[in-house]
C-alpha cells in the first residue's frame, strides 16, 4: 500500500520528515517499507517559453530554439522534437540538472551549435501522458497553462507529494486504506483524525428501480451488495488532484469513472466495480455461482473457463465480472458509456481467493477481499463514489439505493482486564490510560469496562489481541527487559549427542561436511542403477513440486553425495572426502507419516581414495562412536556398486549400511571420470550398537609376547575368516592381531595366497612363558587348519 | 729429565690445542701419555735418578701428565662441540619453507554457526527438541491457528504431499508436539530444515533452516521475551549490538514483533546493505496465543509463554559475507574449506 501523504493530511495533520514518519509508524506496527519524495531526483529544471524556432544548420532533424527561462537573455538550446511552437511552455533542464534515474544535463554543442540544457518530454521526467493527459508520448511535453518563467517545474507539476510504501500484514485489510493508516498515523502522533461524511444530491424525479433490479442468489458467498446508478456520463480525464493521487498511489490514471472507483477504493479500501449499464442485459445484476462451462473474457482480454464454486456478477444471459477479481470486457467503461452501476459489496474471502488462485489472476480487488473487509464500508464508500462523480462533474446520481443486506456478523465485545494485561506485558497502566489508547483506533469501552471492538476490526477477538494494541501504542519499546525466571537445564537427547559425536569424528577424519536438499528426482533412482522392483523406489511424492529433479522425498543419500562429488569432481577440484548426515524419507501406509531416519553418507574420489581408505574411516568411526563387532560381507548384487569392491556392513543379522566402489556405469551416469567411493550408515541402527561409556583398564604391568605367522590358503578365503578364526581360537591373552602381509607370485602355488600376521599376547598377571605363547600359536593352527589354512613352510 | 719434562709438557700443549679432529687427538693421547708414549719413556730412566731428585722429579712428570690429560680432555670437550656445532649448522631448515599439512575435515558453515546458537541457548537452559518435516497440515497450521483459507498460507507457498501432508513450512510445528507432550515448564529449541516453494536464486531456496524457540511457564511476560531474545543477539553479534522489538503479525503468537538488529555496516543510518532502513530484521517471535495454548491442553488463564522463530541461512549468509544462498548447497570445496 502506497500512500500519499498530501492524501493523509485530509485526514490528520502531521508535522514529519518522511524518515521520522516511516520510523514512528514501522514502530507502532504500520511496516514502512520505504518512501519516495516526487520529483527528489529532478533539480534545475524550470519552466521555459519557446521565443523562436530555427533550423539546425548542420543537421536535418534538429532545430534551434532560443527559450526564455526569466534569465537576463535567453538560452539557445538544440532539439530533435517536431512538435513545438512559439510561445509554447515547456520544461527546461537547464546546464547541471538531474533528471530521474540519475540522468545530467550538461551544456555542449550539437552538430556545432551550443546547446545549454534540453527541452523535457513527459518520460524524461518519469511521468506519462496518463499524468498529464494534455501531453504527447513522443515529444516535448507542452505545458497546458502559462506559468511563471524560470520556476521550479516540480511545483508547476505538482511533483511535491511524498508517496510512503507501508507492508502491512494480513490481519489488517482496514490499513490497506488511506483512512485505516490515518487512524493508525493519529494514534501514533496523538493527532486528531477528521472523518468525512460523503454528501449525495440525488437528481430528483428518478429512482434506480427504473434501472436496475439485484439478485443475490448465494448470501453465503455475497453478504452484502449495494449499487447506485450515475446516469448522463460525460466521460473525461480526471482533475489533476485526482490524478496526482492516484499516481503518488501508484494507481494509473484512466479516466474519471474508472479513477472514482480506484480512489475510493485507496480512500476506503473497498474495492468498487462501475458496470455500464448498456451492457447489463435486462436491466439486472444477478450475483450467481458461476454454471458448469461457462466462460468470461475478463478485462485484460483474456477468456477464462469458470467453474460453478466461483462467485461471479451476472446479469440475465452471461457473466459480466468475476465477483471481486476482474472485471468482463463488456463491463468496462468506454468513451460512450452513459449510464453506469457502481459496485460496492462485500464478497466471502476464501472463495474469493480459491477463485483468484484458480483463475490465476491476483488482482488489486481480490488481494483485499481475500482478506475479509468489513461490509459496513460497502456504504459510505459508494457514497464517496458517488460525491466524488457529483465533485467532478461527472454525472448525476440516480435517486434510491439498492442495498441487499444479508450480512449477519455480531460485534465483538471483550472485557478490559487492566491487570491482566499489564502482568502479561510487564507494563504499569491505568485502566484510562488504556482506555484512551483503544479510543484512539476506533473502540469504545463502556462504564463496565465492555470494550465495543469496531467493526473493521476483525481480527481482534482475544484479550491478547487487546494486550498487542496497547502495547503497540504504548511502545515495544518502552516494555522492560526481564530475564525469565525458574532455573531449568539444557541438554541434548542421546541421538542428538550421537550423531554430534559422527559429525565431529567424520571432520577428524578429514572429511568435510555437506549439506544437500532432501527432495530429489524419481530418475536419480535409475541414476544409480537401482533395480526397477526395488522398495526404496517408493518414495513420498509432492504433489505440487517446483520441478521433476525435486519432486520425490530421498529414501537414500547415495544420489546426494554422487550429485555433490560429480559437481566437485567437473568444477576440477582434485580430490574430496565429503560426509552428509542427512534425513531419508521412508513411506509407510497412505494417511501415515513417513519415518525420517537420519543417515551418514561419505563420498570420496582423488588420489588417496581407494575402498581401503573409505573402509579405515567407516572402521575408525565406528570404534569412536563405541560400535564393535561390526561384520563387512562383500556384496556383488548391489548394482550401484563395484561388483568385486563392495561390502555390506553389519552387526551380526542386523544391517548398517553398505560400502564400496562406485560402479562404472554409475559413475559415467554422474560424468565423475575417476574412481569413487561411497559409503552409507543407518545412524539410529549404530546408535543402538553403541556404547560411549569407557572404563579405564590398568596401564599393563608384564611385556607382551608376540609371534609372527606366514600362512598359506586358498585365493577365495577372505581374510577377515582367517582373522575371525584367530580370535576365536585363543580367548586369553590375546591382544592383537594385525595383518601384515598379502603375497600372491612366484614363491605361492596357483591359486594360493599367502598371508602373515602378528599375534600379540599379553597376560595381566605375569609374564607369558614362551610355552604358553607356543601352545596358543598350535591352537591357532589347528583352527585354522580346519578352514583350510596353513603355516607356511 | 725436567727440561726434557718441560719439553714434553709444552710440545704436547700445544699439539692438543691445534688438533682438528678426535682420531688425530687420539693419536697424540698415546703418543705422549700410553705406555710407550714419550712420558712413560721418560719416567723408566727415573732410576738413574738420585734419591734426592726422584721425588722432585716424579713430582714434575705427575705434573707434566695431569697437564696433559686435562688438556686431552679439554680439547675432546672443544672438538666435541664444534663437531656438533657443524652437523647443526648443516642441519639449517628455510624456516619460511610451508609447513606439512595434515587433512583436515571442516564442518559445514550452516551447522557451525548452528551449533554456536545451540550453545548459547543450551546454556541458557534450552533443551533441543525436533519435529517431523513431513507434517500434518494439523500441526504445520490448523494447531498454530492457521485455518484452511487463512491468508497466512497464501505467504507460505505450500509443498503439499496429500490434502492433509504437507512439507512443514516452519518449525513451529515442533511447538505444539511439545506442548502436546510435555507439562510447563517448557523450555526447547528446535532447530530444522522447512519447506516453501520458493524457486531458487540468490536470495531464495525452497529448502532452509529455521531455528524455534518456545518458552511457557506460569508468569512469563513479553519483558522475559524481550530479554531472552536480546541476550541471544549480544551473545551472537557482540554486547554492544542493539535490538528493536517492532509489531507484526503471526496467527500464532499475540502480540507479535519482528526483532530487528541495529545496521553493523551504518549503525542505524541507514545503507545499501540494510536497504536504507537503518535496521537488519533477525527473526520473528511473540507472546504464544493463548488459542494455541488451549488446543495443547494448556490452560491459558495459568500459562503463558512466548515462541520464536530465527532464519538461519539469513545470520550464515551475514556472519559470513556471503551474498549467493546456493552457495551453501552447492558444496563445492573451494567454498565449504572457507570456514
Amino acid at each position: 500500500m502506497n500512500l500519499s501523504m498530501k492524501w493523509l493530511a485530509d485526514y490528520t495533520k502531521i508535522e514529519t520528515t518522511p524518515k521520522e514518519f516511516a520510523d514512528k509508524m514501522t514502530m507502532s506496527g504500520s511496516k514502512v517499507e520505504g518512501y519516495e519524495i516526487e520529483g527528489e531526483e529532478i533539480s534545475k529544471v524550470v519552466v521555459g517559453k519557446i521565443l523562436s524556432i530555427e533550423q539546425h544548420p548542420n543537421a536535418d532533424k534538429l532545430v534551434v530554439c532560443m527559450v526564455d527561462v526569466g534569465a537576463d537573455s535567453p538560452l539557445q538550446i538544440c532539439t530533435g522534437a517536431t512538435n513545438l511552437n512559439v510561445n509554447d511552455y515547456v520544461p527546461v533542464a537547464l546546464d547541471g540538472s538531474t533528471l530521474p534515474g540519475g540522468k545530467k544535463i550538461r551544456k555542449g554543442k550539437l552538430r556545432g551549435m551550443e546547446s545549454n540544457g534540453m527541452l523535457c518530454s513527459l518520460s524524461e521526467l518519469n511521468l506519462t501522458v496518463h499524468d498529464f493527459p494534455n501531453g504527447i508520448e513522443d515529444g516535448i511535453y507542452v505545458l497546458e497553462n502559462e506559468a511563471p518563467l524560470g520556476q521550479d517545474i516540480r511545483e508547476i507539476l505538482g511533483l511535491n507529494d511524498v508517496s510512503v510504501e507501508f507492508e502491512i500484514t494480513s490481519n489488517r485489510p482496514d490499513c490497506l486504506s488511506v483512512i485505516g493508516l490515518a487512524r493508525e498515523a493519529a494514534a501514533t502522533y496523538g493527532t486528531e483524525l477528521t472523518l468525512h461524511e460523503p454528501i449525495v444530491e440525488e437528481c430528483a424525479g428518478d429512482d434506480i428501480h427504473n434501472y436496475l433490479s439485484v439478485t443475490v442468489e448465494n448470501p453465503q458467498l455475497c453478504p452484502h451488495y449495494i449499487a447506485r446508478v450515475v446516469k448522463n456520463i460525460k466521460i473525461e480525464p480526471s482533475p489533476r488532484w485526482m490524478r496526482e493521487r492516484l499516481r503518488a498511489s501508484g494507481v494509473r490514471p484512466i479516466n474519471n469513472i474508472v479513477d472514482i472507483t480506484n480512489y475510493v477504493m485507496l480512500e476506503y479500501g473497498q474495492p468498487m466495480h462501475a458496470f455500464d449499464l448498456k451492457y447489463m442485459k435486462g436491466g439486472k445484476i444477478i450475483v450467481r455461482n458461476a454454471k458448469e462451462g461457462e466462460s468470461i473474457t475478463t478485462l485484460d482480454g483474456e477468456t477464462r473457463t469458470l467453474s460453478p464454486e466461483m462467485l461471479v456478477i451476472a446479469d440475465e444471459e452471461k457473466p459480466s465480472a468475476v465477483a471481486g477479481v476482474m472485471g468482463g470486457e463488456y463491463s468496462g467503461i468506454m468513451d460512450d458509456t452513459n449510464t453506469i452501476v457502481f459496485e460496492s459489496a462485500c464478497f466471502h474471502g476464501p472463495s474469493v481467493r480459491r477463485t483468484a488462485q484458480k483463475l490465476g489472476m491476483r488482482t488489486e480487488s481480490s488481494g483485499r477481499y481475500e482478506k475479509g473487509l468489513d461490509h459496513n464500508t460497502t456504504l459510505p464508500a459508494v457514497m464517496r463514489a458517488c460525491e466524488l462523480v457529483q465533485m467532478l462533474g461527472a454525472g448525476e446520481v440516480v435517486s434510491g439505493i439498492i442495498d441487499v443486506n444479508n450480512a449477519n456478523t455480531q460485534p465483538v465485545v471483550l472485557k478490559l482486564e487492566t491487570d491482566w494485561i499489564n502482568r502479561f506485558l510487564d507494563i504499569n497502566l491505568s485502566r484510562d490510560e488504556m482506555v484512551a489508547i483503544l479510543e484512539k483506533i476506533g473502540f469504545t469501552v463502556d462504564g463496565e469496562d465492555n470494550i465495543h471492538v469496531p467493526s473493521f476490526r476483525s481480527d481482534i477477538e482475544h484479550k491478547a489481541d487487546i494486550a498487542e494494541e496497547i502495547a503497540r501504542f504504548y511502545g515495544y519499546d518502552r516494555i522492560p527487559v526481564t530475564q525469565t525466571r525458574g532455573s531449568a537445564q539444557g541438554h541434548l537427547t542421546p541421538s542428538q549427542k550421537f550423531e554430534r559425536k559422527v559429525n565431529q569424528t567424520m571432520v577428524a577424519l578429514g572429511c568435510y561436511e555437506i549439506m544437500t536438499y532432501s527432495f530429489i528426482s524419481p530418475k536419480y533412482y535409475d541414476k544409480i542403477a537401482m533395480p526397477a522392483d526395488d522398495s526404496r523406489r517408493n518414495s513420498v511424492v509432492i504433489r505440487n513440486p517446483l520441478g521433476e529433479d525435486t519432486s520425490i522425498m530421498r529414501t537414500t543419500m547415495i544420489p546426494s553425495m554422487l550429485e555433490t562429488l560429480s559437481k566437485n569432481y567437473n568444477n576440477r577440484n582434485a580430490a574430496a572426502k565429503l560426509f552428509e548426515i542427512g534425513n531419508i524419507y521412508l513411506p509407510r501406509k497412505t494417511g501415515e507419516l513417513p519415518v525420517e531416519e537420519p543417515t551418514l553418507a561419505v563420498g570420496m574420489y582423488g588420489e588417496d581414495a581407494d575402498f581401503f581408505t573409505l573402509k579405515g574411516m567407516v572402521e575408525q568411526l565406528l570404534t569412536a562412536c563405541g560400535v564393535d563387532g561390526v561384520e563387512y560381507t562383500a556384496q556383488k548384487e548391489n548394482p550401484t556398486f563395484h561388483p568385486g569392491r563392495c561390502a555390506d556392513v553389519s552387526i551380526g543379522t542386523e544391517p548398517l549400511g553398505v560400502i564400496g566402489e562406485v560402479h562404472p556405469v554409475v559413475l559415467e551416469n554422474y560424468s565423475i571420470g575417476t574412481r569413487a567411493y561411497v559409503a552409507i550408515l543407518d545412524i539410529p541402527a549404530m546408535m543402538e550398537h553403541a556404547n560411549l561409556d569407557k572404563q579405564y583398564t590398568p596401564l599393563p604391568k608384564y611385556p607382551a609376547t608376540s609371534r609372527d605367522l606366514a600362512l598359506l590358503c586358498d585365493e577365495e578365503l577372505p581374510v577377515g575368516e582367517i582373522e575371525k578364526t584367530i580370535r576365536g581360537a585363543v580367548k586369553n591373552h590375546l591382544e592383537s592381531v594385525k595383518l601384515f602381509d598379502v603375497y600372491r607370485g612366484a614363491q605361492v602355488e596357483p591359486g594360493k595366497k599367502s598371508v602373515a600376521y602378528t599375534i600379540t599376547m599379553r597376560s595381566a598377571d605375569s609374564t607369558l612363558t614362551d610355552e604358553e605363547a607356543d601352545n596358543a600359536v598350535k591352537k591357532i593352527l589347528k583352527s585354522l587348519e580346519k578352514i583350510g589354512v596353513s603355516l607356511r613352510m | 729429565m725436567k727440561t726434557a719434562l718441560e719439553n714434553i709438557k709444552s710440545t704436547a700443549l700445544s699439539a692438543l690445542e691445534h688438533v682438528q679432529d678426535l682420531k688425530e687427538l687420539d693419536a697424540l693421547r698415546v703418543k705422549f701419555l700410553g705406555k710407550k708414549g714419550e712420558l712413560t719413556a721418560i719416567l723408566k730412566q727415573m732410576g738413574s735418578l738420585s734419591a734426592e731428585e726422584r721425588p722432585v722429579i716424579g713430582q714434575i712428570a705427575n705434573e707434566v701428565r695431569s697437564a696433559i690429560e686435562q688438556s686431552v680432555a679439554q680439547n675432546v670437550e672443544r672438538l666435541k662441540k664444534a663437531a656438533l656445532e657443524a652437523k647443526l649448522q648443516g642441519e639449517t631448515l628455510d624456516v619460511t619453507m610451508p609447513g606439512k599439512h595434515h587433512e583436515l575435515g571442516k564442518q559445514h558453515p550452516i551447522n557451525l554457526v548452528l551449533d554456536e546458537i545451540k550453545e548459547i541457548f543450551l546454556g541458557m537452559g534450552f533443551d533441543l527438541a525436533q519435529g517431523p518435516e513431513v507434517e500434518y497440515d494439523y500441526y504445520n497450521f490448523e494447531a498454530l491457528n492457521i485455518p484452511k483459507d487463512h491468508p497466512a498460507r497464501d505467504t507460505q507457498d505450500t509443498f503439499y504431499i496429500t490434502d492433509d501432508i504437507v512439507l512443514r513450512t516452519q518449525t513451529s510445528n515442533v511447538q505444539i508436539h511439545v506442548m502436546e507432550n510435555q507439562k510447563p515448564p517448557i523450555r526447547v529449541l528446535a532447530p530444522g530444515r522447512v519447506y516453501r516453494s520458493d524457486a531458487v536464486d540468490a536470495t531464495h531456496s525452497p529448502l532452509f533452516h529455521q531455528i524455534e524457540g518456545l518458552v511457557v511457564d506460569k508468569g512469563v511476560t513479553m519483558a522475559d521475551l524481550k530479554g531472552t531474545l536480546e541476550t541471544v543477539a549480544k551473545r551472537l553479534y557482540g554486547d554492544d549490538a542493539q535490538v528493536r522489538f517492532r509489531p507484526h503479525h503471526f496467527p500464532f503468537t499475540e502480540p507479535s514483533a519482528e526483532m530487528d538488529i541495529m545496521c553493523f555496516h551504518c549503525h542505524g543510518e541507514g545503507c545499501r546493505l540494510c536497504k536504507g532502513e537503518g535496521w537488519i530484521e533477525i527473526l520473528g517471535c511473540g507472546m504464544v496465543h493463548p488459542k494455541v495454548l488451549k488446543t495443547c491442553g494448556i490452560d491459558p488463564e495459568i500459562y503463558s509463554g512466548f515462541a520464536f522463530g530465527i532464519g538461519l541461512e539469513r545470520i550464515v549468509m551475514r556472519r559470513f559475507n556471503i551474498d549467493d544462498l546456493r552457495l551453501l548447497v552447492d558444496n563445492d570445496l573451494r567454498f565449504l574449506d572457507q570456514f
